[in-house]
Parts: C-alpha cells; structure tokens; sequence
C-alpha cells in the first residue's frame, strides 16, 4: 500500500494539466451531446495525437500505441473531470467493436473500420437485444438467411441507443436456425443506410427517448460483413462483453455526486433552516459518503489489480451492481431534501436543475437494469464469484403422466 | 501508486492467519467462552512468539515499527477467527496512545511483555449514565465503563476526557464489574474507582493521543468486523453448496445464491475502505479523522447485514449452538456497539466536514 505517485507519474499529471490548461479554446461543451460537430471531431484529432484517446490502440489503426498504464489512464480521466474538459469520443464503437476487431477481425475489417471509429467519424450501435431476448441475449431470433453473396435480415432490435444517428451497427443474428441456441447465432456489421432499416424512437419513463427500436425488413448485407465464422457470433459478442465492462465506473464520479447533494442540502432551506440542519438527511449523506469511499477505494484497488495485469476478481463483478445502485439511492436522497421541489419537472417554475436529479433517479433505474441486470448481476457474482451451482436447468417435459 | 497489500503485509497476514486457524479453532474458543482462561494464555504466548503485540511498537522499544494498517490486518485476523485476544485495546489504542505522548517507559513495560494494557475510552466519545473520571493529585475516582482488554490486562489506560492516566489492576480503590455481553470471545468491564493510585502518562498533548486512540481503535473494531464477516460469508456458501433439499444444494436456488451475492457485493468494498482508513492513519494525517469513522459506521452497518444473511442462509443451523456460527454473528454485534454505534459516529464525521450547525 503506498499511495504517492512516483516521479514518471507526478510528471505525467502535471503534464495532462498543462496541456489542458493550454487548449482550454479548443474543447468543445463538456454537456455537448451532439457525437460528431466539427469541433467533437477536431478535439478528437488533438486527443489522439496527445495520446489521451484511444491511448493504446495500435498506431497503424490511429491509435496511440501506448503500453497498457491502468495509472495513467486514471490520471488522464481525473484531470480531464478536474478541468472540467471532455475526454475522447467514448461509446460503443470505440470501446466494444474496436477491441473485438483487433482481436477477432479479418484485416479488411480492421482497415476499413477502426481508424474512422477512433477519429469519431464513423458512430456505431449496437444491435444485441431483442423483444424475446433481454437477459436470455442468446435467444435472439432476428435472422439471416444467405442469398448468393449476401444475408437478407430481417427481424427487430431494441434499446438500441444511438441509433438514430449510428453509421454503422455491430448485430448478433440467427443464421443457423438449427444449430444450438448459443451456436446458430452470427456477429455481423452493418450501414445504418441500408435499405430496409427503420429506426424508431423509444420514449422511456424519463420523457426522452435514450434508445431505439430497429426494424429489419429484407434487408442484404455482403456475407463478408461478418465478424468470426458463422455461428461464432455468441463468442465474439462475448469477447467484445468483457471490454464492456472495462467501461465501467469513474471512481471520484460517486464522491462528487455526493458533494453536489451537500450542497443542495446547505443551500435549501426548510423553515428557515438549512437542510443540513436536519438530522435524518445528515445521518443518510454520511451514510452514503461511507459507501461512496468504499466504492472509491474499490475502484482504486482495481486501478492497481489492472496495472499489475491481475484478476479483479470479486472486486471487479461487484462494480456494476454496487455502483448503479449508490448512484440510484443519491438520486434519491436528492429528490428527498428537496420537498416538494423535488417533484419539479422539465421547465415547471421554480424548477431546480431543469429536474435533474428525477431524471438521475429514473435513468439510473435504467442502468440498473440494462447492461445485465442486477439479478443477473448477481448470479454472475455468485456463481463466477462463489463458484456457486448454477441453477439447474428445468427437465424436459416428461411423457404426460396418467395421476 | 500501489493500492493493496505488499508482500510483507500479505505474509504477516497468513502467518497470523494460519496460527489463529489452529490455536484459536472454534472447539477451543468454546471452552474460553465456558470460563477456562488458557486459550488467552496460550494465545497471547502464541501471538507474542509472532511478534504481534510489537507491531505498533517503536522499534526503540524494541517493536516492530509498523502502522495501523499491519495492525488492522492482524485484527482481521483475530475477527476471522472470533479468537479471545486483548489485541485491540492493548496492542492498538494503547501503543498508539502511548507512543504519541512518547511514553517510553510504559511502552518498554509494555514490549517485555510485564504489562497488558486494557482501555477505557467509552467516557471520551459519549458518557453513559454515572459515567466519567475525575483526577485530584494522583488519586483518580468515578466510573470507567465497558472498559476493553479485560481477558489478559494488568493494567488499565483510562481517561478524564482532557487527561490519560493508568491504574493498576485490582489495586485499591478499584472496584472491578465484570460485564456480560453478548460476544464472551472477550471480555468488558465496569471499573468503579475510588481514590485509585493513578500515573499520569506522560507528555502534554493527551488530547491528540486520545483522539488518535479512538481512531485506531474504531479502525480495528472495523477491521475485526471485516474479519468475522468474511468468515460469515465463506461459511454461508460452502453450507449452501453442502446443504440439500428438494433434492438439490440450496446454493443452487437463486433466492440463496443472491443473498450470497449480495453479502459478497457490499463487503468486498469494505475491505478496500478498512486498507485506507488504516492506512490514512499514518500516511494521509488530513484523512485519518474521517475515514475512520466512516469505516467503522459504513463496515458495522454491512457486517450487520452479512451476519443476519449468512444465519438465514444456515436455516435452523444457523439458529443453533451445535453449529457456533453465533460467536461470530455476536461478535460482530458487540463491535458495532464499542467505541460508538454507526449512527453517533456518522454524526461525528458530518461535524468534521463542517456540515452540523
């Protein structure tokens, strides 16, 4: 245990800093939402000559090359959020299919796909889920049939976020329908222009439409757009699974939330009192900063496991269960100290934060479900964790019995 | 940067480890429990030969030198083992005490092993009823009470809340009140002084010595809750993979296999939290304060829940004496009361970050 940074790492973060501090002018609104304005995408390029983006990737692909630093990528984020600046371009493309591609792609794939993915200039989404294949993903029945050179697919995803402005979708499909539930499925990329392809919005709970429902009618795909053999696709799609969750989890994210509920309970008055005043909502914060350290602390730890090219181990499965659910319970704590205020909504009078902290509340509920679920969570955790039976699975029916 | 255990902390662990295993298995902790004393003798002889009670000695006394970190891993160990042992009060609080105020000659007492120093700290963090000390010349009177360290003490490191002082055990003027409780892994007493010989430790700045006792001591206290728990979980699910009905382990039911889960996901955090807050205490001074109250609320209220799930996890075993998962589920009970319960210390903590009027 020693927490100082040696020198190479203290010269590192001073240098993060002042190279910040230096393009503050060229770093686009950290809210921005917009993936790809001209000035995303210049941004883009000057993060990836610096090296604060894609920072490992492959320079022949337009990555950085750097070694793998667990430490130094936590430097790079905790300045970035200090300075208050946007990091790289993140998102499904760059983080998911661009590691499946080095790992598992042919070379076309490679030359074509990740270079414009890493520039920002080429957005994916990603077309796992289905109506009938939630937390059951390898039940997926959106098909692909072969006709001469091509597929011709047709089905429906769903929570298919950014979809509606994707270029490109990285999809699991049925192409051997009698193979294995796990083997008949293939992973295959596809242009959002295709023919055939209907985006629509799907509005959820919070009054915005985060995802999509994608409709697939007919439509042809070259059979070389696909990524491993035919029926490999439950394997690729796990491969590109584990880096999913390498995404996860800015550990001073949780501390910071929590200090933003300080002070709202400092600056909202109830009976001309502050809120802080109040010994049930003090008790609860302190309650949660205890956590939120822990979970700090966790990810710190974590931070060292990597660099050291160790397993995480439990410490690692527990951060998506843990961490949504923390998030979840400030929100609510938040909403909480508010009163009535609390309930405000959207562009109502007297609203504080346009709503935020509703808007947190019911989109972490999402994110407690989506990315596998917290009951799947924790049968990952007990299973791979524990190394606990597996739930048998239910006996095929018998004959039918005559009592 | 390196967040984790070295390669000495991981070896000073599994030695204690390994020795507690043994010497402290359950079979004999019931028979300290029944009364007979020689499972503390034979463990502090024990502990002695792997040099534990040094660890936070000065290496001028002799000691080992090391920091609340090591010490808080030895505890995890005793925790794990729901082993009878002084290790807190005598070889925590009261060397960090000591060693603040730069109380050599009692260290040195304490290092050849002449002196076990019990701690009575409880009057110091909020005064239960006829509690508190008052000092006049060098006679001490009034009520130290749930004072810790009992099983093995020849002394007693006691506060007035400005000043520390020591008494002898059983010396005149000291009346001593054993105290049952629910964990009888170790023992708690009331002392009732009455114009008690009293020495004055030494040095100025009891104040500071005083808090960073308590610190330590909440750490500790987090540390052997961490301990017990684990063990509480490891027990959990080897009795569910072990356990069957309806013709099939119970671990292999999701209702068992997610309380599992859950006892795993919330206290594995704590073991990275109870590293810090030990390890804050004397590398990050500015953090020390805060971080071991929040360890010892956060791990209590955690330790708490694992020892409800994991006995729920056990059935009607869980419920019994025969299986002894009890000593541990007290244990962890008992610590959570010591020194403060969650909700006192979290208040403490919002005091100093300024968030109470």
């Amino acid at each position: 245990m020693d927490l100082n940074l040696t020198q190479e790492y203290v010269d590192f973060r001073a240098e993060v800093a002042q190279f910040l501090q230096a393009h503050k002018d060229a770093a686009p609104n950290r809210n921005d939402r917009s993936v790809s304005s001209e000035k995303r995408l210049a941004w883009q390029q000057i993060l990836l000559a610096q090296g604060y983006a894609a920072r490992t990737h492959p320079k022949e692909y337009g990555g950085y090359g750097a070694e793998p630093d667990a430490l130094k990528a936590r430097i790079i984020a905790e300045e970035f959020s200090r300075a208050k600046m946007p990091g790289g371009i993140s998102g499904q493309g760059i983080n998911m299919l661009v590691p499946t591609l080095l790992e598992l792609g042919t070379q076309e794939q490679k030359d074509a796909y990740i270079k414009p993915t890493l520039e920002g200039k080429m957005v994916w989404c990603q077309g796992y889920s289905e109506p009938g294949a939630g937390s059951d993903l390898a039940a997926v029945k959106t098909s692909a049939v072969v006709d001469g050179d091509d597929f011709i697919i047709n089905g429906q995803k769903i929570w298919t976020s950014t979809a509606q402005f994707a270029d490109m979708m990285f999809c699991l499909v049925r192409t051997e329908p009698d193979a294995k539930k796990h083997q008949g499925i293939s992973y295959i990329l596809l242009d959002m222009k295709t023919p055939g392809i209907e985006v629509r919005p799907l509005m959820t709970m919070t009054g915005h439409a985060e995802f999509n429902e994608v409709f697939f009618t007919d439509v042809r795909v070259p059979t070389h757009s696909i990524v491993g053999n035919r029926g490999e696709g439950w394997m690729v799609a796990n491969a590109t699974l584990t880096h999913e969750r390498g995404m996860l989890g800015d550990p001073d994210a949780a501390l910071s939330r929590l200090h933003s509920i300080a002070d709202i309970m400092k600056q909202e008055q109830l009976n001309g009192a502050s809120l802080m005043d109040n010994d049930i909502y003090r008790d609860r914060l302190v309650q949660l900063q205890g956590e939120a350290y822990a979970m700090k602390m966790n990810g710190m730890r974590l931070t060292t496991l990597s660099s050291e090219k160790k397993s995480s181990g439990m410490a690692g499965l527990l951060v998506k269960l843990q961490g949504c659910e923390l998030n979840h319970q400030m929100a609510e704590l938040a909403i909480d100290v508010m009163g009535e205020y609390g309930m405000l909504y959207e562009d109502s009078p007297f609203v504080r934060d346009r709503g935020m902290w509703q808007t947190h509340y019911m989109f972490d509920l999402g994110l407690i479900i989506g990315g596998g679920s917290a009951q799947i969570q924790k049968n990952i955790i007990s299973e791979r964790g524990l190394g606990m039976p597996r739930e048998p699975k239910p006996a095929k029916p018998a004959a039918q019995s005559t009592n | 940067m390196h967040f984790g255990l070295n390669e000495d902390q991981t070896m000073l662990q599994d030695s204690v480890g390994r020795y507690l295993e043994g010497a402290s298995e359950l079979a004999l902790v019931r028979g300290f429990v029944d009364g007979d004393p020689a499972l503390a003798a034979e463990l502090q002889s024990g502990l002695m030969d792997l040099g534990v009670p040094f660890v936070l000695m000065p290496t001028e006394q002799g000691g080992l030198g090391m920091g609340v970190l090591e010490a808080a891993l030895i505890q995890e160990a005793l925790g794990r083992n729901v082993s009878p042992s002084p290790f807190t009060a005598a070889y925590g609080m009261a060397v960090i005490a000591l060693r603040t105020c730069g109380d050599s000659d009692w260290l040195g007492r304490i290092a050849s092993g002449e002196v076990v120093m019990g701690v009575g700290a409880t009057e110091a963090i909020g005064a239960r009823e006829g509690a508190g000390l008052a000092l006049s010349g060098d006679k001490v009177s009034g009520r130290a009470s749930f004072v810790m360290g009992a099983e093995a003490a020849t002394h007693f490191l006691l506060t007035t809340g400005e000043q520390l002082l020591i008494v002898e055990r059983g010396g005149a003027g000291i009346e001593e009140v054993a105290l049952t409780t629910i964990d009888k892994t170790r023992h708690v007493v009331n002392l009732d002084l009455k114009a008690a010989s009293a020495h004055l430790v030494s040095g100025n700045n009891h104040g500071e010595a005083q808090s960073k006792m308590i610190d330590t001591g909440r750490v500790l206290l987090a540390a052997d809750s961490l301990g017990a728990a684990s063990m509480m979980l490891e027990k959990a699910v080897a009795y569910s993979k072990d356990r069957e009905q309806f013709n099939r382990p119970i671990g292999s039911f999701q209702a068992v296999k997610h309380m599992c889960a859950e006892m795993a996901a919330k206290l594995e955090p704590c073991r990275s939290l109870v590293w810090y807050a030990a390890y804050s205490q004397d590398h990050v001074p500015e953090e020390a304060a805060l971080t071991s109250r929040l360890a010892k609320a956060h791990v209590s209220e955690i330790a708490k829940f694992v020892a409800r799930t994991s006995t729920e996890v056990h059935g009607g075993m869980g419920f019994t004496d025969l299986l002894g998962l009890h000593y541990w589920f007290k244990r962890i009970g008992a610590n959570r009361q010591l020194l403060g319960g969650p909700q006192a210390v979290r208040e403490e903590a919002a005091q100093l970050q300024g968030w109470v009027a």
